[in-house]
């Protein structure tokens, strides 16, 4: 199926929940809100002539520009964005879903924004999402074990975001 | 050995106890099978048969610290690796030598800007005795380190003189200098903290009597 059927079978069945599209990008994707994340997975999964088997990458994305004056000319709203990048064996073709959030939840520095987790749709969200949580800090509520994945259990921060300041020490080391 | 020497017939050699102690010791320097990255790829090349450590005593790569003499920190250390460089160290018997190999834990390296996860010098962990640099260094490198250590021992004065192995300098302490906003604002205080922190690691540093 091209992107336009896949975008226009999902349009038929979730209608206006599906909130923007884009079918000219390298990667056409559609956005969904949070909330209707996993229903749209499972639909992709599941619909015999979609069969999503495998998902190839969850990735986190920060729009940020901590600088003020190219914040202005940047061209979008401080946001966070989580992608999730589909594949099928059955018909080879791919597809991208994005889910937008708030940097952060309720405008309030240092809650995580939330996402459903996936692995009740793909296992193989499992570590993907634990890294996201690491170093892009998006929450994903449900997920099974919801641990770090490479910095250590104690670290403070999601260095990834574009705001992060680096430790200036660590158990008695010496940051810089 | 001054006057002894040559004084007797051609069998006989005369040495100090403490000669060849030192010669003993640096002639079988094993290092501990220590691979942190891609440094670790030309650790195995200067262990194989073409530059062959074997040579100078330390192709014996031991897989616990406590069967080696060397510590050769190959490759990136990160914040999370820092506290197990730093008990594997401790699990190795006196005297112990470490080389640090590769920019990396030199000083950091390539991720000394924007690396949030690197130690900036594995010095900051371990007391370092050998700076090899390089990114990767050539094996040759790693084996110029090596004798650099091997003069070291020689130099060891232990048995005769109790004289602790040298601490190297310049040696950092793994002291954290925060900033004057998170720093204690007691000069005083702040000042016995860290003569209390340099002490301490100097008495982890030296090693006990041979």
């Amino acid at each position: 199926m091209t992107p336009a059927d896949i975008t226009a079978a999902l349009e038929a069945k979730f209608g206006d929940r599906i909130k923007a599209k884009k079918l000219d990008a390298i990667d056409p994707f559609v956005v969904v809100d949070a909330a209707d994340l996993v229903e749209v997975c499972r639909f992709l999964r599941d619909d015999p002539a979609l069969r999503f088997e495998i998902l190839s990458c969850v990735s986190g994305v920060d729009y940020f520009e901590p600088d003020p004056k190219k914040a202005l000319k940047a061209g979008f709203e401080p946001h966070v964005e989580v992608v999730y990048h589909l594949q099928s064996f059955t018909h080879r073709h791919r597809f991208v879903v994005k889910v937008s959030l708030p940097r952060w939840k309720g405008d309030k520095p240092g809650d995580l924004p939330e996402v459903p987790s996936v692995t009740g749709v793909w296992l193989a969200a499992d570590w993907h999402e634990r890294e996201v949580y690491d170093l892009s800090g998006v929450w994903f509520t449900g997920h099974p074990d919801p641990r770090r994945m490479l910095l250590a259990e104690d670290w403070e921060g999601h260095p990834l975001r574009k705001d992060y300041e680096f430790p200036l020490e660590y158990h008695g080391m010496r940051g810089r | 050995m001054g006057w002894l020497e040559g004084r007797f017939e051609e069998s006989v050699i005369t040495s100090t106890l403490e000669q060849v102690i030192n010669w003993a010791r640096e002639s079988s320097m094993w290092p501990m099978t220590f691979g942190l990255a891609c440094c670790a790829i030309e650790m195995m090349a200067s262990g194989a048969s073409r530059y062959d450590m074997d040579r100078f005593g330390a192709g014996a790569f031991r897989a616990t610290p406590r069967q080696a003499d060397l510590m050769i920190v190959a490759g990136t250390v990160n914040y999370k690796m820092a506290s197990r460089v730093r008990r594997l160290y401790n699990q190795m018997p006196d005297p112990k030598f470490v080389i640090a190999m590769g920019a990396c834990t030199c000083g950091g390296g390539p991720y000394y800007k924007y690396g949030y996860n690197v130690v900036k010098g594995v010095d900051l962990v371990v007391p370092v005795d050998v700076y090899v640099p390089g990114c990767p260094p050539r094996p040759e490198a790693l084996l110029e380190g090596l004798m650099r250590i091997q003069d070291k021992v020689r130099g060891m004065k232990d048995l005769t003189k109790n004289q602790p192995v040298e601490v190297p300098i310049p040696s950092r302490t793994g002291y954290v200098l925060l900033p004057p906003e998170l720093s204690d604002p007691d000069p005083l205080k702040e000042a016995e903290k860290q003569n209390a922190f340099a002490k301490r690691t100097k008495e982890q540093a030296a090693p006990s009597k041979a």
